[in-house]
């Protein structure tokens, strides 16, 4: 006989230490066993969409900064790149190089967190995390160095890049190249095998192939999952045609295949680096674009393969200074619809691995 | 002074005051190591700003700690809520009467030393189910639910590792046991039993990887979370008291306490508890978390029968080569052999990515 | 197929204590500093007043609204003058998009990081305490020629440079 036992309701966050911000989920409890959960977001909103639509096209670049935080980067050559196809901007050779490279340490400095914190969500205590912060500060002096700040670069610019590479930063960079591999190695040595790691991410929070397409869900969760795609292939855009890599895909889709996806990225992004850094060719960072961006009536809509996925731009624009519409295709956001499906039937403790493993920052959710 | 110290109630009175203020001392001591070779481990240096080399941050800490305002949730059992902290205070500091310091040198030699520790080393778990059943807090709850779960499964094992002990020692007093171990500590005639015993302990005591019921990455602080204050202190203590109290129990059953060459005794002790402890350090810095329902498994399908074997393995031996002169090698070789075999092929059985329950809508 | 029977534990272990032997990822900050960038945006902007012309650029450039700036005809020494330049840096998000409008090279990032305030008023800063003076660095960000001259930046990747290959 089933002892019936009254459901209870928990309230993880808004304010918790595992939520990456200020999310918040409701979760229905059978003892430890989630029956129900509904997912509340909307703290961290800002109407970024409402403020982009008075400020000039640049002016609207530092607001993508601010969106998802941790990859600012990403997020402004997404949008530069929706207003170059609005405005049909060519951009030079060298700035097309700087661009990747900048894509790409991102990537690695995204995932370090995301890997880090997931990690840490299983209950590490901060090591990993210690760890692979060490070396996105090793990054972060990077785009410290390029762009003059460590989290809001404000890089990209319609048209190219602000300014050129600093003398100083391929050497830097190459620096940074030779010595990742070992640390890559060291993380893997440290937590890839470790029993109670495994225990706690393997089988975890699967991620069925289909509902992964369904959901539309992109970015490192669909292709542990299986979903081989990846917009650096699949739409080429920028120069990414010329280089050499492979998408690592999951088989299971489970808690651990997004972290171990994650990693694999990570070398491959190493990879994509080097031969930016090899091809990169000399010549001007930004082409002839007026201070002031009038582009033509019509709309565009840029994307590109962040990394927690298809990150997209969409501007409609009437002619003037400011656009009319603005909207963003948030991966943080997309890749939560499937959380609930997720969740169910697993512990609160897995409920806060498998939240941690789906990458996502509050920021870029409620933006 | 030596009537005053032949009168048997002064004596105690000594005595206990002495051992609260090691107790509370080597306390700081925890902390600090803890603190600063956790720090060191992570790439970082841990508190090196108040007093030489930062040793005076765990005083810091705890007068800004006593300083803090105390505040008891609205709708919590206050009576409860106030005990809880001194319940689970208490037992802690009564482990150490049976913790030979030196030859002799305790509380209260008792013939039931062990027995005694674990008779009162678990009552603090019933402060700690006091605390989270009366913050009125879900995650205090959950905490605290976790940790009855984790102390009445954790205790078989841990009792049952010893015996192993127990019976090569031929006594239940923790002098006689280190008494035992003049020639070789029982860590290498008993390896599985230690193993079984560290891991234990760690779920005993709530540290990770076993530190479920205040799983900070999820429970916020599990069972003290509406504690702040004096009463968070005391809790914080009792956490590391409770590490100091396992340290020096390992220490003197399997490390062979105060023996040891060289050193004067009481140093060796504390050498050895110290060490222990930074091994749970070590282990708290590199291990997640493990889930509540893997940490049942854990002592029920992996330790118990472990436990058990290592029981009839240490009974036979002992059986067959009894009390052998000058180091038993092959008893260690076979003991070894046995723990390696055992712990592979069990691991086996255990598997990974169970664990979702079916659950419909009610 | 691998064998798990907690080698992995000891595996991670192995890499924490290992960590013993290194340098540790840290710098006392009061009084250990590290160079910042060169182009460093750091929480204020300096103003060149005889450079300045008035043209408001920066002002129209600045999403944030910044900036204020008034001008006027000064009537003794028959000359346009600015009357007002004023920037609320608590407003400011330091993006540097007015230094890139400003078409007189007036207008540059300071390289001043350390700029708590009590008050909000305390944050707005006028024409006098804008003005380029020494104890106000002015930092590289689009303008190279003033890069050149300031301190290598102090890299993580060369201060902590152990070979890792090796191991
Ligand atoms: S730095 Fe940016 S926010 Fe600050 S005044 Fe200049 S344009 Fe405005
Ligand atoms: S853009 Fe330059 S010159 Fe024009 S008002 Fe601003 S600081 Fe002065």
């Amino acid at each position: 006989m089933a002892l019936h036992t009254e459901p209870f309701i928990l309230n993880i966050g808004p304010v918790h230490p595992s939520t990456h911000g200020v999310f918040r989920i409701r979760a229905t409890l059978d003892g430890e066993v989630i029956v129900d959960i509904e997912p509340v977001f909307g703290y961290l909103h800002r109407g970024v969409e409402k403020l982009a639509e008075q400020r000039t096209y640049t002016g609207i670049i530092p607001l993508t900064d601010r969106m998802d935080y941790i990859t600012s980067m990403s997020n402004n050559l997404a949008y530069v790149l929706a207003v170059e196809k609005l405005a049909k901007v060519k951009v030079p050779e060298r700035a097309e190089y700087i661009r990747v490279i900048m894509a790409e340490m991102q990537r690695i400095c995204n995932h370090l967190v995301a890997a880090g914190a997931f990690i840490n969500d299983c209950g590490a205590f901060f090591t990993p995390f210690l760890y692979m912060f060490r070396e996105r500060e090793k990054l972060m002096d990077l785009f410290e160095m390029v762009s003059g700040q460590r989290l809001t670069y404000n890089y990209m610019r319609v048209g190219g890049v602000s300014q050129d590479l600093p003398a100083e930063f391929l050497p830097a960079l190459r620096k940074f190249l030779k010595e990742m591999p070992a640390h890559i190695a060291e993380y893997e040595r440290l937590i890839n095998d470790n029993e109670i790691f495994l225990a706690r991410s393997r089988m975890i929070g699967i991620l069925p192939k289909e509902l992964a397409i369904n959901c539309g869900i992109s970015g490192p969760v669909a292709r542990a999952s299986g979903v081989k795609w990846d917009l650096r292939k699949a739409d080429p855009y920028g120069i990414y045609d010329r280089f050499e890599f492979d998408i690592p895909t999951g088989t299971v889709g489970d808690a651990n295949d997004r972290y171990t996806v994650r990693i694999a990225e990570m070398k491959q992004s190493l990879r994509i680096i080097e031969q930016a850094v090899e091809k990169i060719p000399a010549g001007p960072v930004i082409s002839d674009v007026p201070k002031v961006l009038h582009p033509p009536v019509g709309e565009a809509y840029g994307h590109l393969e962040g990394p927690k996925g298809e990150l997209g731009f969409y501007l409609v624009s009437d002619g003037g200074i400011a656009p009319y519409r603005f909207h963003v295709r948030p991966p943080s956001l997309i890749n939560l619809t499937a959380l609930r499906q997720m969740l169910i039937g697993w512990k609160i403790q897995d409920a806060i691995t498998i939240f941690g493993s789906i990458d996502i920052t509050m920021g870029e959710v409620d933006r | 002074m030596t009537e005053l110290f032949a009168n048997p109630w002064f004596h105690w009175a000594f005595y206990t005051v002495l051992l609260i203020s090691f107790a509370l001392g080597a306390v700081m001591g925890l902390i600090y190591i803890e603190r600063r070779g956790m720090g060191r481990m992570q790439s970082r240096l841990g508190p090196n700003r108040t007093g030489p080399f930062g040793l005076l941050q765990a005083v810091a800490d705890a007068v800004k700690v006593l300083l803090k305002e105390d505040i008891v949730p609205a709708n919590a059992d206050k009576v409860v809520h106030w005990l809880a902290p001194i319940v689970a205070f208490v037992p802690v500091l009564l482990i150490f009467a049976v913790v030979p310091f030196m030859n002799g040198a305790m509380l209260a030699d008792l013939n039931i030393g062990i027995l005694y520790v674990f008779a009162i080393g678990s009552i603090s778990s019933v402060g700690i189910f006091m605390a989270g059943w009366s913050s009125s807090n879900k995650y205090s709850l959950l905490g605290a639910m976790r940790d009855v779960a984790s102390i009445v499964s954790y205790e078989i094992p841990l009792v049952l590792a010893i015996i192993g002990v127990v019976i090569l020692a031929g006594s239940l007093s923790t002098n006689e046991i280190v008494k035992a171990q003049a020639n070789i500590p029982f860590i290498l005639l008993q390896p599985l039993g230690f193993i079984i015993f560290f891991a234990a302990a760690c779920a005993e005591i709530n540290r990770s990887p076993f530190d479920l019921l205040e799983a900070d990455s999820e429970l916020v602080a599990g069972f003290h979370t509406e504690y702040s204050g004096m009463k968070f202190a005391m809790f914080y203590l009792v956490e590391y008291a409770e590490a100091l109290a396992m340290c020096a129990i390992i220490s003197t059953i399997f490390l062979g306490g105060w023996q040891g060459p060289v050193l004067p005794p009481w140093l060796w002790f504390l050498v050895k508890t110290f060490g222990m402890f930074y091994v749970m350090v070590w282990t708290r810095t590199t291990f997640p978390r493990v889930r509540i329902d893997q940490l049942m498994a854990l002592a029920w399908k992996f330790m118990l029968p472990l436990a058990l074997i290592n029981i009839v393995v240490t009974a036979i031996e002992v059986v067959i080569w009894p009390t052998p002169a000058g180091l038993p090698w092959v008893l260690i070789i076979v003991n070894f052999a046995v723990a390696g075999i055992l712990i592979v092929t069990w691991s086996r059985l255990m598997k990974y990515g169970w664990g979702r329950v079916e659950t419909t809508l009610r | 197929m691998k064998l798990h029977f907690g080698n992995g534990l000891l595996k991670g272990m192995l890499v924490t204590i290992k960590q013993n032997l290194r340098h540790p990822t840290v710098t006392q900050y009061p009084e250990q500093r590290l160079n910042t960038s060169r182009r460093i945006r750091g929480q204020e902007l300096v103003w060149n007043k005889t450079r300045c012309t008035g043209c408001a650029t920066c002002a129209k450039a600045c999403h944030q609204g910044a900036i204020q700036i008034v001008t006027a005809t000064n009537t003794e020494n028959n000359k346009y003058e600015v009357e007002t330049y004023r920037v609320d840096t608590g407003y400011c998000i330091q993006c540097g998009i007015c230094v890139e409008a400003c078409p007189y090279d007036a207008l540059f990032m300071g390289a001043r990081y350390e700029k708590a305030k009590y008050r909000r008023a305390e944050l707005v800063e006028n024409k006098e305490q804008m003005a380029d003076s020494l104890d106000r660095p002015v930092s590289g960000y689009f303008h190279p020629e003033r890069a050149e001259k300031l301190p290598v930046q102090t890299l993580l990747v060369e201060k902590i440079n152990e070979d890792r290959s090796k191991e």
